[in-house]
């Protein structure tokens, strides 16, 4: 990453300074009270009924699945409106592209800032996860950065694609009909080979389904290295792929 | 051009005649979300997706790791017709926290809609009541659609569930009247932040997902006298056909919270928009 | 209050006071029916109040107010049925067309749809928006959508339009496309009540005005009258290179008119004879960088009741 792209983390920091109690919000309390209600009270009936699920209690299994999915959706919904703000709303990214800053490095910069704070909301979420009992593995630790890649997997082509939108009409749509299922379906709250034949497939595409799994290995340690590397290549890939398509997008946007 | 002047009716019947024929007033204010979602009716059809795409989730996806719930009265049924009457009043609240909170802030405070509406014979209260009842349209909407949704999933086991619909506009009107009154106190769209910190743990914990035995002894009391819990409770015995007259207490608490909210929202509209 | 049936309004002792501020101060007017009736002042002179009192969205705080016979405390909705409002700010329905926002705001008056259609027809062509009546109200110009605000507030076919700062924020052409607009409406005999800080506009569009200064009102006529009381005919406007060569030359501008009226970047001489003043200044030895002989105007007569500018 370039230093100009760090001026942008830095000026997105400052900003962050101002409205953080929103964000605490939406990226912590939102998952702990999922993880609680879920993990707990319903793990509760899962765990009376049948046992485990894929071999784990159920607050084992649902604990990395809500901590990829909760990186995911900070990530999609920081690359959909605030991106709307910069381009149209407030023009904040026209002004930084009349400084020395190039367009991709607004755009790799925002992508920085993301990471940023799904480290963070990634790591309070994990502490509060292995206080409940949800982490039985110290290898744990390496479900923060399984989540980020996650994230980043998610925002690179979603703030891709934004850049190319000139009204939001389409963002509610994108989170309701796109991110939701996805949060809901793969293999977050049980395993995707519960889904119909049909359906298998299209959560086995899904970016989060790798997060989730890589997470999911990193939290109970368990690691199968073939399948860590699928899960890997696959988010790196959607990354830069999503990230190239970024660069250009955005140079049209701001510099065209 | 004459005919936009009144000279042609110089004793000026006409406004007499507009307001006679204005008849319930508040309809004003339905017909003018009807005339906005006629051209944006995806977002509506969105909103029904939301608790549709938990019930199959959660509710199927998960019940089949779970085994069968205790309903009270000796009665088990599987997890997912315990889960959907929850999701159900889940939809009538969907249907109206975004319009009553965000949308109509955004109404009242940037667009200035409501002084548009001010300035024509329309009252204070009429803007109340006619969001509020706009409301219900929408929560009525949502859940026929959800409960013809359970009835093709075979989820529904009474004839009492044609009671539901009703029921889900009664949770409608009491979380519009609420969602407007507590509106008049936000100050920016940072403050909604406190919308979601009321909506996300009533959605999680209103014994919608587990019954209420499983919370600890005081949290279950907390959770017997939060306004969501109510909608469930009554939901799910009309659903599952286990009724009896405690459900008018849940239907009682829900209609005076509705109109304890219409009540202060008009008096807080009215120190707002009438200055 | 002996209240003749032909008056519009009547206000007696009329105040409204914001907590410890009093934006209106004990006003006394009367517009009558088919008159063109203009508050002229500066901004904070209390016109915005005074005018949100008479449609009746905002409530007296003292004195005496009647709308077309009614007390708009009772009957507030039997009044606003019978107005037109073309508020300030615009509040148009931006989450609709063009032609819904004439539509639901004719619903709002309880017209019928088939009634609406018709008049919403005439009104797009009299605003100039036919050709934009299915688009979104946003990406309209600031004309267009003072245009379409006036169209709406004709759609009950009010008894009068209430215009609050009708021009404020266009630009010349769009202004005077508006000024068009609704000097027709005068000629089709719609009541105008309007509020302005432009001499301008008020002189354009009003035949009766009264001039508003904190709140009370300075002077009341026509704008020719108002000129002719407090004015004079002519004015001659000399401008300076320099503060300290405009307090020079005072001394040597006494008794060549009328009136001398020193301000902070000119002084104005009030005469009936403009070239007979600019030559006697000239005799005078005053020498200014620029001089200009004009008529008497709405701003020379708000300057002499108020001792400021409009623009203040």
């Amino acid at each position: 990453m370039s230093t100009a792209a760090l001026r942008v983390v830095e000026r997105e920091a400052r900003v962050f300074r101002r409205l953080w109690r929103g964000t605490v919000f939406s990226a912590f309390v939102t998952p702990v009270l999922f993880l609680a209600a879920l993990g707990l009270g319903l793990g509760g009936l899962v765990d009376e009924g049948g046992g485990r699920v894929a071999g784990l209690p159920y607050l084992v299994f649902v604990t990395p699945g809500l901590l990829a999915a909760t990186a995911m959706q900070t990530a999609a919904g920081d690359a959909l409106w605030p991106v709307m703000v910069g381009t149209k709303w407030a023009r904040t990214f026209h002004a930084m592209v009349a400084t020395p800053l190039r367009p991709r490095d607004v755009y790799t910069g925002l992508m920085a800032w993301t990471a940023l704070r799904t480290t963070l909301a990634a790591t309070m979420f994990l502490i509060v996860g292995a206080a409940l009992g949800g982490v039985p593995s110290a290898w744990g630790l390496l479900a923060v950065p399984a989540a980020v890649l996650c994230g980043s997997a998610f925002f690179a082509p979603l703030a891709a694609y934004s850049a190319t939108q000139h009204t939001e009409v389409a963002f509610p749509l994108i989170m309701r009909l796109g991110v939701m299922p996805l949060f809901l379906f793969s293999g977050t709250f049980f395993p995707v080979d519960q889904l119909p034949g049909w359906a298998q497939p299209v959560a086995l595409a899904s970016p989060l389904w790798h997060g989730v799994e890589l997470a999911r290995s990193a939290t109970t340690g368990t690691f199968d290295g073939h399948s860590v590397i699928g899960h890997v290549l696959v988010l790196v890939g959607v990354l830069a792929l999503g990230w190239y398509a970024g660069t250009c997008s955005w140079t049209r946007r701001l510099a065209g | 051009m004459s005919g936009l002047t009144p000279t042609e009716t110089p004793t000026r019947p006409e406004g007499a005649v507009a307001t006679a024929i204005a008849g319930w007033r508040p309809l004003r204010l339905v017909e003018r979300n009807v005339l906005v979602y006629r051209r944006t009716w995806y977002v509506l059809a969105a909103g029904l997706f939301e608790p549709i795409l938990y019930l199959l989730s959660i509710g199927l996806g998960v019940g089949a790791l779970v085994g069968p719930v205790a309903v009270g009265g000796g009665r088990e049924v599987p997890y997912e017709v315990f889960v959907a009457p929850g999701m159900l009043a889940v939809s009538a609240m969907n249907g109206v926290v975004f319009d009553t909170t965000f949308n109509f802030f955004v109404k009242y405070k940037y667009s200035k809609t409501f002084d548009a509406v001010l300035a024509t014979p329309l009252e204070v209260a009429d803007v109340a009541v006619g969001e509020s009842a706009w409301a219900l349209v929408r929560s009525g909407a949502y859940a026929t659609a959800f409960l013809l949704t359970m009835v093709a999933l075979g989820l529904v086991q009474s004839w009492w569930a044609v009671l539901a619909v009703p029921a889900a506009v009664l949770i409608g009107f009491a979380f519009a009247g609420t969602g407007i009154a507590a509106t008049t106190w936000m100050r920016s769209f940072v403050d909604f932040d406190y919308v979601m910190l009321v909506v996300v743990p009533l959605f999680l914990f209103s014994a919608t997902f587990f019954p209420l035995g499983r919370y600890p002894q005081a949290l279950g009391w907390a959770v017997r006298v939060t306004p969501l819990y109510q909608g469930v409770a009554l939901e799910r015995a009309l659903v599952l056909g286990d009724v009896g007259w405690g459900l008018l207490l849940h239907a009682g608490y829900l209609a005076a919270m509705g109109t304890a909210g219409v009540w202060v929202a008009t008096r807080r509209l009215a120190i707002l928009l009438r200055r | 209050m002996a209240s003749s049936p032909e008056a519009l309004v009547e206000a007696r002792s009329l105040t409204k006071r914001f907590g410890r501020h009093v934006a209106v101060d004990g006003v006394d007017f009367r517009i009558e029916r088919g008159e063109a009736f203009g508050f002229l002042g500066p901004n904070g002179a209390g016109k915005s109040s005074t005018m949100r009192m008479i449609g009746c969205v905002s409530p007296v705080t003292s004195g005496e107010l009647r709308v077309l016979g009614m007390d708009p405390a009772g009957d507030g909705p039997r009044i606003r049925a019978r107005l037109g409002v073309v508020p300030q700010e615009d509040t148009l329905d931006t989450e609709l067309t063009v032609s819904d926002n004439l539509t639901i705001y004719g619903r709002y008056f309880g017209l019928s749809r088939t009634v609406i259609r018709e008049r919403a027809d005439e009104l797009l062509e009299f605003a100039k928006l036919t050709e934009r009546r299915h688009d979104r109200v946003d990406p309209l110009s600031g004309g267009m959508k003072r245009r379409l605000t006036i169209a709406r507030a004709l759609i009950n076919r009010p008894e009068a339009l209430l215009l609050d700062e009708p021009t404020t924020g266009l630009d010349p052409q769009a202004r005077h496309l508006l000024w068009e607009r609704l000097y027709r409406l005068k000629q089709e005999g719609v009541t105008l009540v309007l509020t302005t800080h432009y001499m301008e506009e008020a002189e354009q569009l009003c035949d009766r005005l009264v001039i508003m200064d904190r709140g009370r009102i300075a002077g009341e006529g026509t704008p020719r009258d108002l000129v002719a009381r407090h004015a004079t005919r002519e004015v001659v406007e000399l401008r300076f290179r320099s503060a300290s060569d405009l307090r020079a030359a005072l001394p040597r501008l006494a008794g060549v008119a009328e009136r001398v009226e020193p301000l902070a970047d000119r002084v104005l001489a009030y005469t009936g004879d403009g070239d007979a003043t600019a030559a006697a200044i000239a005799d005078n030895g005053v020498h200014p960088a620029a001089i200009l002989v004009r008529r008497g105007t709405l701003e020379d007569v708000f300057l002499v009741l108020t001792g400021r500018t409009l623009e203040d």
